[in-house]
């Protein structure tokens, strides 16, 4: 699946501002692995999604998926292969177009656009049946426009975006932060359900220990561009927070930094 | 009553504009980039035309393959904008004021080193002239009709949607596997290949090609959008209507501005009124929002009564 080799990446080499985000980073996915990434600002978790997702290109080191080198594959390019969520809910739709159309370009993602037309009646049916399954009742908004809908049914819109086109790898960077608590509940349950439902190999970041102890089958704790914690199987099945802090203490030799990741 | 004897006029020149707003509208509402190219592709357009008259038959036939010339060399200008912008990662604007100065010396040369050139009705078998508007109006609605359904079809397709996607949310478009570089690059050829196929038509109609003629261009094309926007917003949302809304709003600019004009309003101060009432059109949105949204207003309420003091 996902692969990272010692991928180092430095933001502002060389002047004052310079940023070792993500220092020598080793990582192997299995198929089907449902990865939560932690950390406090700066840890260097987005940095590692993003790298993942293309935005950037890393200054050393390679990314493979399912053994396909993509570290130097253009953002769009690499899209094919994955789904991503945002945090911030306006990211991840075209707000001036309707739910049917965002979903019709999804279902199209990595795929040439010619010249057919960019939406077909089987289609429709199909992004009915799944919107309905969203149980939010989308299903009778389609030709909505997604600017009009709240965080909560954009983040939903975009996760069933995401999983459209079965990807070898769905990302989700604190895809609920922005929402109120129990948004945010609903957009993870859903996640959970996605994500099982379609067999996806996911990282997920998150700012909420709560919920990267809750939700995945591996656990993953960054601190200063380094993977601290790799927990999974059975311990990650029965961590408790604090266990988690414990256990970072112990392996950075600092305290926990950030309020916000134990709410 | 010389402004009911000018309205046919007046109707055939706002049609032929509607043409060039029809461009301005693919990249300033559908791109979200305000291209400045169109000022020289329109003046391309009409050079182009006016060249390749000159030395065809003057026929009905060759005044078509001129047009289609301008339209290819409206299309050769929006590449060059997209490839500075997208290549040299140039912002838009500017890509298009550089285009646009590359295009007066082109523009230029294309012409021989002349500032004006005839396409008179009397020389060739023009498509539309200025002595029969009425012809004119129903000829170029005519056109006006079939652009506006080659491009609903087009922005249908799956290539026309990616292209909408890619003005609306380039982050989006980028992880949903958009070439967000390549539609750019389109939509601008698109543009302006449509504003020098204007240019084209209004050398025709006027009778000459004249190397200013698309100075300030981008300005009318706004203007059209904007009224366009303002009287039909609220009751059309359907793609083809809304073209059709920004050719009404092209129509009304200049039935207003042969009104303007027949009551004495000096002609020299026409482009300033343009852009004035462009400027007030586009902000108005910001205005409301600030002054008349209920959220907003709400929220600064409740700091005044909390603060007392804030209300700058």
């Amino acid at each position: 699946m996902l692969e990272l080799r010692n991928v180092t990446k430095v933001f502002n080499p060389g002047t004052v501002n310079e940023k070792v985000a993500i220092n020598d980073v080793s990582l192997k996915l299995n198929d089907g692995d449902f990865v939560t990434v932690i950390g406090s600002n700066g840890a260097g978790k987005s940095t590692m999604l993003n790298l993942v997702a293309g935005l950037w290109k890393p200054d050393s080191g390679s990314i493979l998926l399912d053994d396909i080198d993509v570290t130097k594959m253009p953002e769009y390019k690499r899209a094919k292969y994955m789904g991503r969520v945002f945090q911030d809910p306006h990211d991840g739709t075209a707000s001036d177009m309707n739910i049917e159309e965002n979903l019709a370009i999804a279902a199209r993602r990595g795929k040439k656009h010619t010249l057919k037309w960019g939406i077909t009646r089987k289609e429709r049916e199909t992004y009915r049946e799944l919107l309905a399954g969203l149980g939010l009742g989308l299903e009778n908004r389609m030709t909505s426009k997604v600017g009009l809908l709240s965080g909560g049914q954009r983040q939903a819109i975009t996760l069933l975006m995401a999983s459209l086109e079965c990807p070898k790898i769905l990302l989700l960077d604190e895809h609920t932060a922005a929402l109120d608590p129990k948004t945010a509940k609903v957009v993870l349950d859903l996640t959970d359900k996605i994500v099982r439902e379609n067999h996806l190999t996911t990282l997920m970041v998150t700012h909420n220990m709560k919920d990267a102890i809750a939700h995945g089958n591996r656990l993953i704790m960054m601190n200063n561009g380094h993977i601290l914690l790799d927990i999974k199987g059975e311990e990650k099945m029965n961590l408790t927070i604090e266990e988690l802090l414990e256990k970072f203490n112990q392996s950075s030799g600092e305290e926990f930094a950030s309020d916000k990741a134990l709410l | 009553m010389p402004f009911i004897n000018a309205l046919p006029g007046a109707v055939a020149q706002g049609l032929v504009w509607a043409i060039m707003a029809i461009g301005v509208y693919i990249t300033f509402r559908i791109l979200d980039i305000a291209d400045l190219t169109v000022d020289g592709s329109f003046a391309t357009g009409g050079a182009v035309m006016a060249i390749y008259a000159l030395n065809s038959d003057g026929s009905a036939g060759s005044m078509i393959v001129g047009m289609l010339l301008a339209l290819a060399a409206g299309l050769v200008a929006g590449l060059i904008t997209g490839l500075i912008h997208t290549r040299l990662g140039i912002p838009p604007i500017l890509s298009g004021i550089l285009t646009q100065l590359i295009l007066w010396s082109v523009n230029l040369k294309i012409m021989g080193g002349k500032a004006n050139i005839s396409v008179s009705a009397r020389q060739y078998d023009v498509i539309i002239k200025l002595s029969d508007p009425v012809w004119a109006i129903v000829k170029t609605l005519g056109i006006v009709a079939l652009i506006i359904i080659a491009l609903y079809l087009f922005f249908g397709t799956e290539l026309g949607s990616a292209i909408r996607a890619t003005g609306n949310n380039l982050k989006m478009s980028r992880a949903q596997g958009i070439n967000v570089n390549l539609n750019k690059v389109i939509g601008l050829m698109l543009s302006n290949g449509l504003v020098a196929l204007s240019g084209a038509l209004l050398s025709q109609y006027q009778g000459f090609s004249d190397i200013n003629m698309g100075r300030g261009a981008i300005v009318i094309g706004l203007a059209a959008v904007v009224i366009g926007e303002a009287i039909f917003s609220k009751i059309v949302r359907n793609f083809a209507l809304r073209l059709a809304s920004v050719v009404f709003g092209a129509v009304i600019y200049y039935i207003v501005y042969q009104l303007v004009i027949s009551l004495g309003m000096d002609t020299d101060l026409m482009k300033m009124l343009s852009a004035i009432v462009v400027a007030i059109f586009l902000g108005i949105p910001y205005l409301k929002k600030k002054y008349l949204d209920p959220a907003v207003k709400a929220k600064k309420d409740s700091k005044n009564g909390a603060g007392g003091d804030e209300n700058a």
